[in-house]
């Protein structure tokens, strides 16, 4: 993302045109900070109406200006924050007003006065009208009012691919649909609600850093309001105007300003990245995780594996094995039987052969598990190896069967997976059957050691295949054998243990486990009980984005911590502006606190306040973007933001008041 | 400046960090509630005192009773010693007839000694054997122990997981005062019998100096309390003088353990904080945030007091400050205490404070203002410099991206409010009742200085009171009504409006998770924290006070340079 678009010149147009909105004081006390700089604008402004400020007219009117341009710019901010995921909340609130629904007898309603259990009948060319579950038909469906993917999907009756959205297409077929939501409350109302952020609630970390905001706001109203006590004693006053200045300087405005804006920009960006958080709070704990759970297949393997070598029976010939595996594999369609022939023909130097036209093609099968061919040549099988045991009682008894067992498990603890390959009844040898780490995991899995997260395979593997694979993946720990309990209680041991979890998932037997994550990512193209339970949605149903997820939870937390950092590190030159400033009709001395050496008093505490209201704007784009994370493990992370934002926002404004000093009293301003 | 005098400074420096282990590993016994060699001689004592006021050492206590327990013991102790005050004169041990305190001034002197402040608005040859053994010395014993049983309530709150108890503030109490304040005191007063430091029942010795003229010596039982009143961080001296009484402070040797005594304790609790926590770098980490903003401390008011005032070398006086302090001890030594004795919340001294250069001077002042946790009182050291731990953590702590955490607690918005509401009663009553003095005319009556340096001495006051300091700028006629009562209030919220909400932050943090730590925890240790912490004490502690130095010390420090002094 761009500067460019951060500052469109529409989404600036009518930013400020909301900020003026946000002006109102129920708007306002939300952001203490905010709202004490008002009050102290508004008590200028009065001051300056009644005349009772012995100071020069010019300099209390910009001195006011510059209070209410900090105010503008703060709730500039959260407007134009807010207003990038407007346009977007528009076209989707388009899609869901003109829904209609028709019900099984026929009759035509609105969406808005469908009820949970009601149940809708939707065909081809029709928009599904409300969130629900399919309980009868199959369809193929275009989600891309939802995912913008405009690849149809599949949406069948049972399992795992039951769950339908409002607003998106049925392009295929009929189905029945069930109503899961209420009015009001389904996916893209809260879609709509989300990318607006009209229903934000605060985060945990947000409201402690308000606190601490507030509590800095009184501590520094407290060394702001003994100044006339002090200088009474040293026999003078200090004109009110002044003593705002310095308190509008010290109170943290510039991360009041831009906290909201940080947490919607989060939000929008987690949503441009086609992820749904149910609340920010998930995003935050997204930040915080320790462990991540990790899907083998998919995620860390890609979904197929590959025929990787052919292991022959000490009495068999490689090139027997190889073209009995290669017959058994011509009708096999799959990925894995494709790989086959590949091998055969790359390794073992044998010509691809062509179906025998009289060849009885034997599919596979859940319950066979076996897969090949009757034909000329004999019968070929290829399987299971438990599977072509049971098939093949004979040559299960025989010696051959003990070597064919003893070949199997080196074969799994290499962490590949064996098939047995068969002819006539007669044990030939094993093909091996290797999954495929995607590329570049095992870089993710060092990023993510680095960032301090642990990661754990889960798989139906069992354990010296899963092992082999986790530790050619580079995982932490892996999950053998796993089944949804499994998960459940793993994750309730690490959570124990006081660490935070992430998980994904899509199937129903998923949720419970989702539910107990401290993030669960569900799949969009997932049941709807594993949407439900999970506290993100991936629109793109793609696991590795959960990687992704926690980086962008880690971001939103460092550009609050950095631009708080930066805000009160700022305090320090704001002091050196205005105390010698304030001070100097008292002791004449106090000038050398001068550091800067600014032109005199009046332009000095200008010079300051304008700095502490141009940075906020200067900051947006800033605290939309968030900043840059990068895994490089806490201590360097941590060394990097302190000299750029605490060194910085040290630095930053002596030479910012000291520039802007140099065009104030230039332009002779004060 | 002296090649001996930074001897003495980095000699001091480095007995003080070597202290920090042995008496940690003491101090942490203690904490777990362990037998130690002394138990076999003193359990006994330790048993038949619950027995005696029916306490069980083993109930522990959540937070809420842990502070309330704390508070009426306190209440108590300092209605008992308000009243021995205020009948002295018919209580025994008073050979010299002395008459009881007024209503205000006993008042203002049980607070101070109950919030282990040890403010004396009095002179001590007031004070009949009776009043100093029983109504003072009790406190500097007890308010010790208590802000020591504090410290432990809040280690406990790190150290422990998912539970709802702190400890229990009667055995933390007795446990610290039997095994450890007592025995070691006993054998630091027998160390300054020998190096001639009175201990008698004797109240006072007439004689005829060489000169032919009659003097009154004022003794008593000096040794005792000068072994707890430095190693509780109390500072009330037996006399008026201070540690600047020959009887006080004898001497060199007795200077620097004088000196080492006031860190011992604070030096040992960082150390046991890290064993409580399991990791004694954490431990090392505070240690060493503390120690370097001692040395700058110190080596800013040995630099200004060796400069001396240039008006008076203008007149052909050579050499540093000498005004105000003791030619036995000189000005490395005088620098050194004074700086020592405000970074912990002693307030002995033994040089005149008011006396220091301003800038000298406004060294002991910036360091109680930021709440005298540079090591720090005994107990209340810690927990103050922790409470800015927290703030620091969590500041900072967001920008490794993840919830700050500290030693495996989450820092949340509850502790984050508790840790502002109790560092926020520092600026609230020491520039509150200074800004009031400074418009009031019973406070403006106070000063016995014109012009800035007048100021400092009211900031001084304050800022002393508030943060249970108890050392004086002098210089300002403070047994008044005024003073004397707003100093007893600025005293008990200094005290106790600290220590509640850090025993509530004990308790929440008990109750929480532990977090394991991971290559993606904050790191608090290192380089980097303590140069984080140290930033944050500054910025967020110290800034503060800026406007009233810029008008006291700085002013006063500019004026000087142009040949004005007030």
């Amino acid at each position: 993302m761009t500067t460019a678009s951060v500052f469109s010149a529409d989404l600036v147009g009518s930013a400020v045109v909301d900020a003026f909105g946000k002006l109102s004081p129920r708007a306002l006390v939300r952001n203490p900070v905010l709202f004490t700089t008002a009050v102290v604008a508004l008590l200028l402004t009065v001051l300056l109406a009644t005349g009772t400020e012995r100071l020069p007219f010019g300099f209390q009117v910009q001195l006011i200006v510059w209070l209410w341009l900090t105010v503008l710019f703060g709730t500039f901010a959260e407007a134009l924050a807010e207003g990038r995921g407007r346009a977007q909340a528009a076209s989707l609130r388009a899609t869901q007003s003109d829904l209609v629904a028709t019900l099984p007898d026929g009759r035509q309603v609105p969406a808005v006065r469908l009820r949970r259990g009601d149940e809708v009948v939707v065909v081809a060319g029709e928009l599904i009208p409300a969130d629900g579950e399919v309980i009868a038909g199959v369809a193929s469906v275009n989600e891309a009012a939802i995912t913008g993917e405009s690849a149809p999907v599949i949406r069948e009756a049972g399992g795992d691919r039951s769950a339908v959205t409002a607003g998106t297409r049925v392009i295929s077929d009929r189905i029945r649909v069930r109503v899961t939501q209420e009015p009001g409350q389904g996916f893209l109302d809260r879609m709509i609600a989300l990318v607006e952020g009209a229903e934000r609630q605060k985060t945990p970390n947000e409201i402690a850093l308000t606190i601490l905001l507030v509590g800095l706001t009184i501590i520094f109203l407290i060394a702001v309001a003994t100044i006339p006590g002090f200088a009474s004693y040293a026999g003078g006053s200090i004109p009110v105007a002044v003593l705002a200045a310095l308190l509008i300087t010290l109170i943290p405005t510039t991360i009041a300003a831009l906290l909201s804006a940080i947490g919607i920009a989060g939000m929008d960006r987690l949503v441009r990245f086609n992820v749904l958080a149910k609340s920010g709070r998930a995003v935050e704990a997204a930040g915080d995780i320790d462990v991540l759970l990790l899907d083998k297949t998919g995620t860390i393997t890609i979904g197929d594996r590959q025929a990787n070598e052919l292991r022959p029976l000490r009495a068999v010939a490689a090139a027997e094995l190889a073209r009995a595996a290669m017959l058994a594999s011509l009708a096999d369609e799959t990925p894995e039987g494709r790989s086959v022939l590949v091998l055969v023909r790359e390794k073992h130097g044998l010509a691809t052969g062509i179906l025998p036209p009289d060849a009885e093609i034997i599919p596979f099968t859940a319950q066979t598990r076996i897969s090949g061919i009757k034909g000329p040549g004999g019968l070929m099988q290829k399987g299971a190896v438990d599977a072509i045991l049971r098939a093949n009682p004979d040559a299960a008894a025989s010696a051959a069967a003990e070597e064919l067992r003893r070949l199997t498990e080196e074969i799994a603890r290499s962490g590949q997976t064996p098939l047995a390959v068969a002819q006539d009844g007669r044990l030939l040898g094993l093909l091996a059957l290797k999954d495929v780490i995607k590329a570049g995991v095992r870089e993710r899995f060092a990023e993510l050691r680095r960032m301090g997260i642990r990661t754990v395979m889960i798989t139906g593997d069992n354990p010296l295949t899963a092992a082999s694979i986790a530790a050619e993946a580079g995982v932490d720990d892996f999950l053998a054998e796993a089944t949804p309990e499994d998960k459940l209680a793993l994750i309730r041991k690490e959570q124990k243990g006081g660490r935070l979890v992430a998980m994904c998932g899509d199937g129903t037997n998923d949720a419970p486990a989702l539910a107990q994550a401290d993030v669960g990512v569900a799949m969009n193209t997932g049941t709807q009980a594993a949407r439900e339970a999970g506290n993100m949605v991936d629109l793109d149903s793609d696991p590795t984005k959960l990687i992704e997820i926690v980086g962008l939870g880690k971001q939103m937390l460092m550009t609050r911590g950095a631009l708080t950092t930066f805000s009160v590190a700022n305090d320090v030159a704001k002091y050196f502006a205005i105390i010698p400033a304030m001070f100097v009709a008292l002791y004449p001395g106090l000038d050398v606190l001068n550091v800067m050496h600014l032109a005199s008093p009046h332009s000095a505490i200008l010079s300051a306040i304008i700095f502490n209201a141009l940075i906020i704007p200067a900051l947006v784009p800033l605290a939309l973007k968030g900043v840059a994370y990068r895994p490089i493990g806490a201590g360097p992370l941590l060394a990097r933001n302190l000299a750029v934002y605490g060194c910085g926002g040290l630095v930053a404004p002596f030479v910012g008041i000291k520039l802007i000093d140099l065009v104030v009293a230039g332009l002779d301003l004060a | 400046m002296t090649i001996q005098g930074w001897m003495l400074i980095v000699l001091f420096t480095a007995i003080a960090v070597a202290l920090a282990r042995p008496m940690g590993a003491w101090l942490f016994a203690l904490y777990e509630g362990r037998r130690t060699p002394l138990h076999r001689l003193l359990g006994p004592a330790e048993r038949a005192f619950y027995a005696m006021a029916g306490i069980d050492p083993g109930e522990e206590q959540g937070w809420r009773r842990y502070a309330v327990h704390m508070v009426a013991f306190q209440a108590v102790l300092a209605a008992f010693t308000y009243a021995i005050l205020r009948g002295q004169a018919a209580l025994p041990l008073n050979p010299r007839g002395l008459a009881g305190q007024d209503p205000h001034l006993a008042m203002n002197t049980a607070i101070s000694f109950a919030t282990n402040t040890n403010w004396q608005s009095y002179s001590g040859e007031t004070l009949s054997n009776f009043s100093q053994m029983l109504g003072l010395t009790i406190h500097n014993f007890l308010s010790a122990a208590t802000g020591i049983a504090i410290a432990f309530a809040l280690f406990r709150g790190f150290a422990r997981r998912e539970v709802g108890t702190v400890g229990n503030f009667w055995a933390d109490c007795t446990r610290v005062t039997l095994y450890l304040l007592l025995p070691a005191c006993i054998v630091y007063a027998l160390f300054l019998v020998a190096c001639g430091v009175p201990q008698t029942f004797t109240s006072n010795v007439d004689l005829t100096t060489l000169e032919g003229a009659r003097q009154t010596l004022v003794l008593g039982p000096v040794a005792s309390q000068e072994a707890i009143k430095m190693l509780g961080t109390n500072g009330g001296g037996f006399f008026n003088a201070n540690s600047a009484h020959p009887f006080e402070n004898p001497g060199a040797l007795t200077n620097l353990v004088e000196m080492l005594s006031i860190f011992a304790i604070g030096v040992g609790l960082t150390d046991c904080f890290g064993r409580a926590v399991g990791n004694r770098r954490q431990g090392q980490a505070l240690l060493a945030a503390m120690m370097a903003l001692f040395l700058a401390g110190t080596a800013i008011a040995y630099w200004q007091e060796a400069a001396g005032n240039p008006v008076l070398h203008h007149l052909g006086v050579a050499g540093g400050n000498m005004e105000g302090k003791e030619v036995r001890f000189g000005i490395a030594a005088s620098a050194l205490f004074a700086v020592v004795t405000t970074d912990a919340s002693c307030g002995a001294v033994n040089a005149m404070h008011d006396s220091f250069t301003a800038l000298g001077g406004m060294v002991p002042l910036f360091n109680i203002q930021l709440g005298e946790i540079v090591v720090g009182g005994v107990g209340s050291g810690i927990y103050g410099f922790l409470l800015f731990a927290i703030l620091a953590v969590f500041v900072a702590g967001l920008m490794v991206g993840r919830t700050p955490e500290y030693v495996g607690k989450k820092i949340e918005a509850r502790e984050v409010k508790l840790a502002v509401l109790a560092i926020a009663v520092l600026p609230l009553c020491i520039l509150g009742l200074t800004a009031a003095s400074a418009v009031h005319p019973l406070g403006l009556a106070g000063p016995l200085n014109k012009g800035p340096h007048g100021f400092s001495e009211v900031l001084y006051a304050f800022s002393s009171g508030t943060g249970n300091n108890g050392s004086a700028f002098a210089g300002l006629t403070a047994a008044t009504p005024w003073y004397d009562g707003w100093l007893a209030i600025a005293m008990w919220i200094g005290r106790f409006f600290m220590i509640v909400p850090t025993l509530a932050i004990a308790g929440s943090l008990a109750a929480k998770r532990f977090t394991p730590e991971t290559s993606g925890s904050f790191p608090t240790t290192g380089p980097l924290w303590v140069g984080l912490l140290i930033g944050v004490i500054l910025i967020v502690g110290g800034l503060t006070f800026l406007p009233g130095l810029a008008l006291g010390p700085i002013a006063d420090h500019l004026a000087m340079i142009h040949g004005q002094l007030f």
